[in-house]
């Protein structure tokens, strides 16, 4: 399941935890990011319960957009240990996010 | 409504329109530049069933006039943009507005279009290939864009909605045409700021922006990707066995797929490729039936 990130909750689960966290900064108005979706969820299932996979609307929860710089979307951000590892742009297969992942 | 638009008129758009022809499917080809083979500076010899040494503009226009004579539709214009309307597509020229239930990207492969300083690095960085997908950010902001034919139009067209300080970078190309923004001539000589770009210099001076939308000649097919969502791998498009892209009625054929860059792959990719958009088609209509 792809979990949905807020101010509330990014800390607790892209900042404290163990796993791999890849973040999808998205919008409603992005019609790209709607195509992005369905790889996602599939991408979910297939790296549970050693990944986590989870999206955040950029106008939302801006302020968090805003600390991480996005200008463009969809941007894919992995996190490890609570950090940056790497990221990426646009519409990519499920194989290449769960490698991306190092999973 | 048309069934299928191939973008491209060379050996996989050409290959597939024929063999769709045949099929009894009207499919209309739309292209403007004669892509890898108009502009190929020796002969082609690997080509089978030529004697002699061949041209290879030769080659595809005579692709075309084959095209041609068979009854096939081709329209000589760019098209600047296709939308996803969910049951079908629209394709967007600068004169036309067609609608269709397949396409099929037969476009070549992208050529990497800028080479000014700063480009790649700020690629991602405020420097954006695509405005329905980054605009938003820049609502009320100021920003550049670079082009000068109907493509930038386009782009300039929907960037306007969301901000009014836009500034025209034509990169020495000419347009004698009020747009109704600032028109800036002289080539770009770099791009410039530190984390993200926050200017264009050009000969004369330096121009302040947020961001900058690139829209230089035609879009390619990676561009058109970008509009609607397409998954796009070591700039290829990647297409499942039976040529579909991850957007059902898109399809995609010959050099812009990968593998080889080869006339006779592209030919194949283009008889596949139409085996396959007639069965997605024939599909559908016993489903809506």
């Amino acid at each position: 399941m792809v979990i949905h990130l807020t101010k509330e909750n990014f800390k607790n689960i892209v900042l404290e935890t163990d796993k791999p966290v890849l973040v999808e900064f998205w919008a409603t108005w992005c019609s790209p990011c709607q195509r992005l979706a369905p790889i996602l969820e599939d991408l979910a299932t297939a790296v549970h319960p050693h990944g986590v996979v989870a999206k955040l609307d950029v106008d939302d929860q801006y302020e968090i957009a805003d600390e991480f710089g996005i200008m463009n979307i969809p941007t894919i951000m992995l996190f490890k240990d609570g950090k940056i590892e790497d990221s990426m742009l646009g519409i990519h297969s499920k194989d290449t996010l769960k490698s991306f992942m190092g999973l | 409504m048309n069934q299928v638009i191939i973008i491209g008129k060379g050996p996989a758009g050409i290959s597939a329109a024929i063999y769709l022809k045949r099929a009894g499917i009207d499919p209309i080809v739309i292209g403007k530049d004669l892509g890898a083979l108009g502009d190929y500076k020796s002969t082609i010899e690997n080509y089978y069933g030529f004697d002699q040494p061949i041209d290879g503009k030769k080659l595809i226009e005579d692709g075309i006039k084959q095209a041609s004579f068979l009854g096939i539709q081709i329209i000589d214009e760019t098209v600047i943009s296709i939308k996803d309307n969910i049951d079908h597509f629209s394709v967007i020229t600068k004169t036309s507005n067609l609608q269709s239930e397949t396409v099929l990207l037969a476009t070549g492969k992208t050529r990497e279009n800028l080479s000014i300083p700063g480009y790649r690095k700020f690629k991602g960085k405020g420097i954006s290939m695509c405005a329905t997908c980054d605009g938003y950010f820049y609502r009320k902001k100021k920003i550049g864009i670079v082009g000068c034919g109907h493509y930038m139009k386009h782009e300039l067209e929907y960037l306007s909605r969301m901000t009014k300080e836009i500034t025209v970078f034509t990169h020495g190309n000419e347009l004698d045409e009020d747009l109704g923004f600032p028109i800036i001539k002289e080539p770009i000589l770099e791009f410039g700021g530190i984390d993200k770009i926050s200017y264009v210099k050009t000969k004369n001076g330096t121009h302040e922006v947020d961001g900058l939308f690139i829209a230089l000649g035609a879009p390619s097919s990676i561009e058109f990707a970008n509009q609607l969502g397409l998954i796009v791998e070591k700039g290829n498009l990647i297409i499942n066995q039976e040529y579909q892209t991850n957007v059902p009625g898109i399809f995609a054929a010959g050099d812009i797929t990968g593998g080889k860059l080869q006339i006779a792959k592209a030919v194949y990719d283009g008889m596949e490729v139409a085996d396959y958009i007639y069965k997605y088609l024939k599909f559908k209509k016993t489903k809506t039936a």
